[in-house]
């Protein structure tokens, strides 16, 4: 796909301009703009994204290796809808993909041979990707490539890796193989490989720009963005999606829909009662959304309650439809009069009742005070309480 | 006997209250008997919040929530529409409605657990912001830092005090013997006691001297998006907040943001608006009750806004009065004397006579 087949005569990391002929379709200032996004949903300032341009058409494109177990293929199939860049433009221009079981020309005997010669080449280097989760009981005998275990193999390749990242919810926390009954002990990325700082990036499956903005990071700065607790990119992880959500007025509001279909569903309003994870999952979907398509291509602005893929616990846990906790809860678009209403006042009765209680203080003071010191029988000095006058019935 | 009583109860009436009655009645004649007010500390920190830029967002309740680490609150007459399922009850299909827990922080007024709110005056069909008929207007609660606190004097054990240079009245939770003095001396209603637990804490506003201490502004002038909380130099605030009561409806104003005098917190820039409705031709808080380190600006007259105001509401605080026939009932301990002395007269009295009746018998 690269023009010309010049993507094997490389630029020096100062000439941009000689970049043009490398990024096929894409124009030097389209990559330009590309890397200044890049540089934009990292966080970091617009003007490092010469900076990152730089780094990813350095000579040394970095070996990636990308291993894939219980997967569905929708890790790949997100990545090939990238469109800044282009799938080609990153595997044949920007890193080095040498081994992806979907996207590799070879196969077989073929592919795995590469893939030990290069392994070997780079060791201590490359870049290792993982998606889909690992099982791991009766020895990982659940899913083989090769002949060996995935579980082997992963932990093989991790062994010579400068950096992991778990891609997609399977390998960052275990995704819907462990969801139970687990028949496979399925597992993360980071559960097999103890020790090792993996990079998780999840989501079912996740933005493909989540994942190329941290490979860009990693290349220009050679060390992973700032992670979470749970070695998620803070960029990226680092908000509710209840704080970005284009319906948050409509929660705010209390304006909810009840069921799909319903008036309130058709208005677009707030999904959270339908049994919206939003107010507990992190990830930034309503901020930058999926594909490229434009405003609300994300499951909440299609009018589906986002179901928590990013978050351990909830996505394929969770029932769908059970209500999310709140971890964020801020007032609502009510307000309180300036004088709230509170109980009924004084009745006549309490208040009778209190001049009562009052009036036998100062009775009692005052019998109290008239006999000080006086050595009187007990039974006459006793405070007689007022009795009923009223004799009860005798039939 | 019975007479021998009655006299005694007499002169127990007259000797031991009279000189009470006559302190307590003596205020009465235009505070003659008032200590003087206690002066505002000259760098005194406060706020001043407009009513008019005030767009009701909220953004200032959750800010101090935050700044606080206060919890959320609920009522239980919310609870039909303000709940939901906790983890615990995820799969219950009975619940209830009392156990959930709330999706809204919705304080109907200030408590143990907020420090902050936002309230609405509503008027009518309140057509119209910042006008009193069929009109609607905001007003922020929070405590007002008194130049001459009713708190710091009514507190037995000094939980209550106010900082000699910022003027912040802080509320010390260790020293505190939850007497709730403070709440029912204070006449703007703020310190308030967290009765929902056993072992309840009473909690104010303390102007978020913990993040003054950073650098950091107050969590609700942090959030404010308009400036309708200032945060500043009070004397500073006042200049500025007479500087609003002299514009007219139509003129264009740049209203600052943050702290006035940009010492705290990062550095907003102001913003130019167009006055809509006329400002009340006064600044609350300069004055009234010994003046305050919180002060207010609103186009709605301040007694619609809930605060203490009219001609009823003197220019010193109620403490001046208060603290001086306590410190004359007190004075050298010689009024306690001479009633325990009377007291003990009467039980001797007494004493003397069952002995002589005894005799006689």
């Amino acid at each position: 796909m690269a023009p010309n087949g010049q993507h094997s005569t490389y630029v020096q990391a100062d000439d941009l301009d000689a970049c043009v002929d490398l990024f096929g379709r894409l124009k030097r200032r389209d990559f330009l703009k590309f890397c200044t996004g890049v540089a934009v949903t990292l966080g970091l300032s617009p003007a490092l994204g010469a900076r990152i341009a730089k780094a990813a058409t350095s000579p040394a494109r970095p070996t990636v290796f990308w291993l894939s177990g219980q997967a569905c293929t929708g890790c790949t199939e997100t990545l090939l809808r990238s469109h800044h860049p282009t799938v080609d433009t990153l595997i044949l221009d920007m890193i080095s993909l040498d081994y992806h079981e979907t996207l590799a020309a070879g196969s077989g005997e073929q592919a795995e041979i590469f893939k030990d010669q290069s392994m070997k080449r780079n060791w201590g280097e490359y870049v290792l990707v993982v998606d889909g989760s690992i099982p791991t009981k009766d020895g990982g005998i659940y899913c083989q490539v090769a002949g060996h275990p995935f579980v082997d193999d992963v932990r093989h390749a991790a062994e010579g890796a400068a950096a992991i990242i778990a891609m997609g919810s399977c390998s960052a926390w275990g995704g819907i193989p462990s969801a139970d009954p687990n028949p496979t002990e399925a597992k993360s990325a980071q559960d097999v490989l103890p020790g090792k700082t993996v990079i998780n990036i999840p989501g079912c499956p996740p933005s493909p720009y989540n994942f190329l903005s941290t490979v860009l990071y990693l290349l220009t700065f050679g060390k992973p963005p700032e992670l979470d607790a749970q070695n998620r990119p803070r960029f990226a992880y680092g908000r509710l999606i209840h704080e970005n959500c284009e319906r948050r007025p409509h929660f705010d509001a209390g304006r909810f829909a009840l069921e799909f279909g319903d008036a309130g569903h058709r208005q677009g309003w707030c999904l959270y009662k339908l049994g919206c994870k939003g107010p507990e999952t992190y990830a930034n979907c309503p901020a930058i959304g999926f594909n490229d398509a434009g405003f609300g291509a994300w499951p909440v602005g299609t009018g589906h309650p986002c179901f928590g893929c990013t978050e351990k616990g909830i996505g394929f846990t969770k029932p769908m439809h059970a209500m999310a906790e709140v971890l964020t809860v801020t007032p609502p678009n009510l307000f309180p009069r300036v004088a709230e209403p509170k109980g009924q006042g004084v009745t006549p009765a309490a208040a009778a009742l209190a001049a009562g209680v009052v009036g036998l203080g100062v009775g009692a003071g005052a019998v109290l005070t008239s006999r000080l010191g006086k050595d009187v029988p007990p039974d006459e000095a006793a405070f007689e309480p007022p009795h009923y006058t009223e004799k009860p019935d005798n039939q | 006997m019975t007479v021998d009583r009655r006299a005694f109860l007499k002169g127990a009436a007259t000797g031991g209250s009279a000189a009470a009655l006559a302190s307590v009645t003596a205020p009465g004649e235009a505070g003659a008997f008032a200590r003087p007010s206690k002066p505002r500390p000259t760098q005194a920190l406060g706020l001043l919040y407009d009513s008019t830029l005030c767009v009701g967002c909220k953004a200032c309740v959750a800010g101090c929530k935050d700044a606080n680490d206060m919890p959320v609150e609920r009522s239980r007459d919310q609870e039909s529409w303000n709940s939901m399922v906790t983890p615990e009850q995820r799969n219950q299909v009975v619940r209830q409605v009392g156990d959930t827990q709330p999706i809204w922080d919705t304080p109907k007024s200030l408590s143990g657990s907020t420090l902050n709110i936002i309230k609405a005056y509503v008027h009518g069909r309140a057509e119209v912001k910042d006008r009193a008929e069929d009109g609607f207007a905001f007003i922020k609660r929070q405590c007002l830092h008194c130049n001459d606190p009713s708190c710091v004097s009514a507190c037995p054990v000094s939980a209550m005090t106010k900082d000699p240079d910022t003027g912040i009245v802080n509320h010390h939770v260790d020293r505190c013997i939850g007497c709730r003095y403070c709440v029912w001396a204070c006449p703007f209603n703020i310190p308030r006691f967290d009765y929902d637990s056993a072992f309840g804490k009473l909690r104010k506003c303390e102007l978020c001297d913990h993040r003054l201490a950073e650098g950091e502004l107050p969590g609700c002038v942090a959030t404010c998006p308009t400036g309708a909380t200032l945060f500043g130099r009070v004397d500073d605030l006042e200049a500025e907040a007479r500087r609003r009561i002299a514009l007219k409806p139509g003129d264009t104003y740049r209203y600052p943001r943050g702290d006035i005098n940009r010492r705290f917190g990062p550095y907003t820039p102001p913003h130019e608006k167009v006055v809509q409705a006329a400002y009340q031709p006064e600044v609350y808080g300069d004055r009234l009750l010994g003046g305050t380190q919180t002060l207010y600006v609103s186009a709605v007259p301040f007694d619609k806004l809930g605060l203490p105001h009219g001609p009823h509401i003197p220019d010193r605080m109620y403490a001046t009065e208060t603290e001086a026939v306590q410190h004359t009932l007190y004075r050298g301990m010689i009024l306690p004397a001479v009633v325990l002395t009377a007291l003990i007269l009467i039980a001797r009295r007494n004493v003397d006579r069952h002995h002589t009746e005894a005799e006689e018998d």
